[in-house]
């Protein structure tokens, strides 16, 4: 941090004049500071899409909205996971294999003569157990996450191939193909269960006992510890949590696709999920952020990817824009920011 | 002052931050040869001031800053070391996992060529740390130093970069007594040497002991200069806070000199490495001290208790009824709460408001069905303990880390006091916090002790320890050594804590 930035952050700590002028001041600074941090990267969302509206005509239809909403969600789900997880300064790379090995058991399962929509719950409690390992070996075995995540990523992976046998697996009667196509009151059910997802979420961290110890873990572990905050608890939780995100982003996907392929399916959507929660502005060490943020960073990849395609940019600039415009905003909140976010 | 003309003298020094007035009209004026002390409370500007000298901050247009006669503007943290301003922070800022010449020549490196040239590095170090008369080479991780070596490697920088005004911020606040005392050697021989040092503490007894002459700021604004002749306590406690404190220490609890029944008790208690088989009875509405030097194991005993580190052996009772104490919440729960040493890291959570920090030990005694918080109970708690402690805030959604020293001590108490503990285990409850604020710790801690609660104090402050226990332990290489106070017992005094805790007498036990 060079000496500029630690300005507005040790004003109250230097300062010293009349009572009044600095209980004044703080309050400005810290409505206009929350005011800028409500908003996040919302005003990057905004001129995204009038930027696509403007160059293709066709973006800011409600058509083409409902199904940006609707690539984003998968994402969503994923990336409010991974808000928990890098909350508490972790991380879970294993997203993207535990979402294949969830869509497998759940399309296995509804093969199963009678079991039909069991497969959903199968396909849940699946991401739940995997990421339970994932917080046991974290929470337990005081394993850093990046390693046991990385580790995870491969093994669920292979995991997900064993179970389908390496092919893919089909259900063309697939009784919960609704969730992947149908819609409910115009909106399609994968965009109603994300907003449930980020509801949820933002109850649990903002209402409950558990999300405050979240933070608390994240901003500093030691004296979360000392606190009497059951640590190994939190982690174990918010691991579990990204597991269980995970499966429903299986069920989502498989859903969509009346089918699940074990080597293809869920690739690299463990990037697109921490792009998201970075992209809103959530600190990479843990305890600062926020869902809404995530929920933004998740839309602004998914209207880049849509935007771009609509405006006809080849796949290969796809891949290039979408990298500088993440490493831009993210750029551009930590310069507006500055002095009150760490990354 | 006699003699040479000033080397740094600075004038008129305004700092306004948006909305808030830092410094007023600071001046300050600095002898080449002296150790010059900066007193006043967290928040008088000490800092500030100190950060436009190092070129941290820049002053508002209008002030002066000269060096050795001329005019400078100091415009970056290079320009203050081309002008020869080394600042030592409180907080270290040496990098662990380099060599000690690597870091007094970071950013300096020797070079032949394009290569890093270390034989070149560490004999110019050497010769300074010759000076300095330290027992470790250039060639030492910094990580292997203790605090009063890394210390010594700041100042062997210092030097090393030709620095002829030396700023020291609190730089006794993490070293034992023994360390303090060369360190004080090494600050004399340095003003023996012509250099200025400007230097920086709470502690009366260090500027009785060191300083030539002393200033004093309050709420930004100059308060006065003393010469060496003229400094007493009474004087600097008044220019600092601006009114008389009668009755700094506050013993009210104990007036009639008589014991309640004992409410805890720890016996046998250690964990095979740093602390051995210490025993020990605390009776209701006392205060009793823990003494001892600087690693003497009063810190790893208190946590051993608390359940923050694993013991080995022992056991620990409350009203005669064994607690099993494996984990800290076991601790919190059965009514035993520790107040760490380091609030900064082990403490508080600087990113999260004062809110939620007061709240977090008790959020799930007070939460609904299902764990849901009840935020009507967070908000008034946090407003009741702002009143309770006065604590200098403008409301409790602030963040914690923007706040000062005493405040920040004040909310971590908040959080400890909320659980309604019966035995309070302060670790160092004044470290780093103005003077205001210290006495209303010790008014705290007696309002306390006269409510029943049974209060241990671990300090390396003995005036501290003196003026507010009713009893003191005395801890040497991890054993309670003897015991000063009540009864039976030589009384509390300075001199035989320190005889007990050097080892140079047993106490009568």
């Amino acid at each position: 941090m060079s000496p500029a930035d630690k300005t507005s952050t040790t004003v109250q700590g230097t300062g010293a004049v009349s009572a009044d002028a600095l209980a004044q001041s703080n309050q400005r600074r810290m409505a206009w500071r929350s005011t800028l941090q409500a908003l996040g990267m919302l005003p990057v969302l905004i001129i995204l899409a009038i930027v696509f509206e403007l160059m293709s005509g066709r973006f800011m239809s409600f058509q083409n909205l409902s199904i940006v909403a609707q690539q984003a969600s998968i994402n969503i789900v994923l990336a409010a996971g991974m808000t928990f997880v890098i909350l508490t300064g972790g991380i879970d790379l294993s997203v993207g294999s535990i979402l294949a090995a969830a869509a497998m058991v759940a399309i296995l399962g509804s093969l199963i003569p009678e079991w039909g929509m069991m497969g959903i719950p199968a396909a849940l409690l699946a991401g739940l157990i995997l990421g339970f390992v994932n917080g046991a070996l974290i929470a337990f075995g005081r394993l850093p996450p990046f390693i046991v995540t990385l580790g995870s990523l491969t093994a669920v992976r292979g995991l997900a191939r064993l179970l389908g046998g390496d092919t893919t697996q089909f259900n063309p009667q697939l009784p919960f193909a609704f969730i992947g196509n149908g819609t409910l009151f115009g909106l399609p059910w994968l965009v109603w269960i994300a907003f449930a997802v980020v509801l949820i979420s933002w109850f649990i961290l903002r209402r409950t006992v558990l999300g405050v110890h979240i933070y608390a873990v994240g901003g500093n572990p030691d004296a979360a510890r000392l606190t009497g905050i059951k640590v190994w608890a939190v982690l174990l939780f918010v691991y579990c949590f990204s597991g269980l995100a995970a499966g429903l982003g299986g069920v989502m996907s498989a859903a969509r696709l009346y089918a699940a392929n074990g080597l293809q399916l869920g690739q690299s959507y463990e990037l697109d999920a921490i792009a998201a929660v970075i992209l809103g502005g959530t600190s990479f060490v843990g305890g600062i952020g926020s869902i809404w943020g995530t929920l933004i960073g998740a839309l602004i990849i998914a209207i880049l990817s849509n935007g771009l395609i609509l405006v006809g940019v080849s796949d290969i600039w796809q891949f290039i824009i979408k990298g500088l415009v993440i490493i831009g905003a993210v750029a551009l909140d930590r310069y507006r920011l500055k002095g009150s976010t760490r990354t | 002052m006699t003699g040479p003309s000033p080397i740094l003298e600075m004038r008129g020094i305004t700092k306004t931050f948006p909305g808030v007035k830092a410094l007023t009209d600071v001046s300050l004026t600095v002898y080449p040869g002296e150790i010059h002390a900066l007193m006043g409370e967290n928040g008088a500007g000490k800092s500030t001031l100190m950060k436009i000298l190092s070129g941290a901050y820049q002053a508002d247009p209008g002030g002066e800053i000269r060096i050795n006669g001329r005019p400078v503007v100091i415009d970056g943290p290079l320009t203050a070391r081309q002008h020869g301003i080394s600042i030592i922070y409180q907080e270290l800022s040496l990098a662990p996992n380099l060599s000690v010449a690597e870091n007094m020549l970071l950013g300096r490196e020797h070079k032949s060529g394009p290569m890093v040239d270390r034989r070149s590095m560490e004999e110019a170090c050497g010769a300074v740390l010759d000076r300095l008369n330290v027992d470790f080479k250039p060639t030492t991780l910094v990580s292997e130093l203790s605090m009063a070596e890394r210390q010594l490697v700041e100042i062997a920088r210092a030097l090393i970069a030709n620095s002829r005004i030396l700023v020291m911020d609190e730089p006794t606040t993490s070293l034992s007594s023994k360390e303090t005392e060369a360190l004080f050697g090494l600050v004399r021989q340095l003003r023996a040497d012509g250099l200025a040092i400007i230097y920086i503490s709470h502690r009366m007894a260090e500027i009785y002991e060191l300083a030539d002459r002393v200033t004093v700021l309050r709420d930004g604004s100059y308060v006065g200069t003393l010469a060496k002749e003229e400094i007493s306590a009474e004087k600097l406690v008044q220019m600092m806070v601006g009114r008389d404190l009668s009755s700094f220490y506050k013993k009210e609890h104990n007036a009639h000199g008589s014991r309640g029944p004992v409410i805890f008790a720890v016996r046998d208690v250690g964990d095979g490495k740093r602390v051995h088989h210490c025993s020990f009875e605390l009776h209701e509405g006392e205060v009793l001290g823990i003494a001892g030097l600087v690693g003497a194991g009063r810190t790893e005993l208190a946590r051993l208790i608390y359940g923050a580190d694993r013991r080995t052996s022992g056991e620990i009772f409350l009203n005669g009824q064994p607690l099993s104490i494996n984990r800290p919440e076991d601790a919190i729960n059965a009514g035993v709460v520790y107040l760490t040493e380091d609030r900064k890291h082990l403490g508080l959570f600087l990113d999260m408001t004062v809110r939620e920090n007061v709240n977090l030990s008790v959020l799930g005694r007070d939460a609904r069905a299902g764990g849901v918080l009840n935020l009507k109970a967070a908000k008034d708690r946090a407003i009741e303990a702002i009143r309770a402690l006065a604590i200098r805030v403008s409301n409790d959604l602030v963040n914690v880390g923007s706040l000062s020293g005493g405040n920040q001590q004040k909310v971590l108490l908040s959080r400890l006091l909320e659980t309604q503990p019966r035995v309070l285990i302060l670790d160092e409850p004044t470290r780093g916090v103005d003077i205001g604020a210290k006495s209303e710790i010790y008014r705290l801690i007696d309002d306390l002790a006269r409510r029943g609660v049974g209060v241990i104090v671990i300090s390396s402050e003995l005036p501290e320890i003196v003026g507010v226990c009713d009893r003191v332990l005395v801890m040497r290489e991890g054993r309670i050594e003897g015991e000063v106070g009540g009864t039976d017992h030589p009384p509390i005094t300075q001199e035989n804590i320190v005889a007990i805790a050097t080892g140079v007498r047993k106490a009568a036990a």
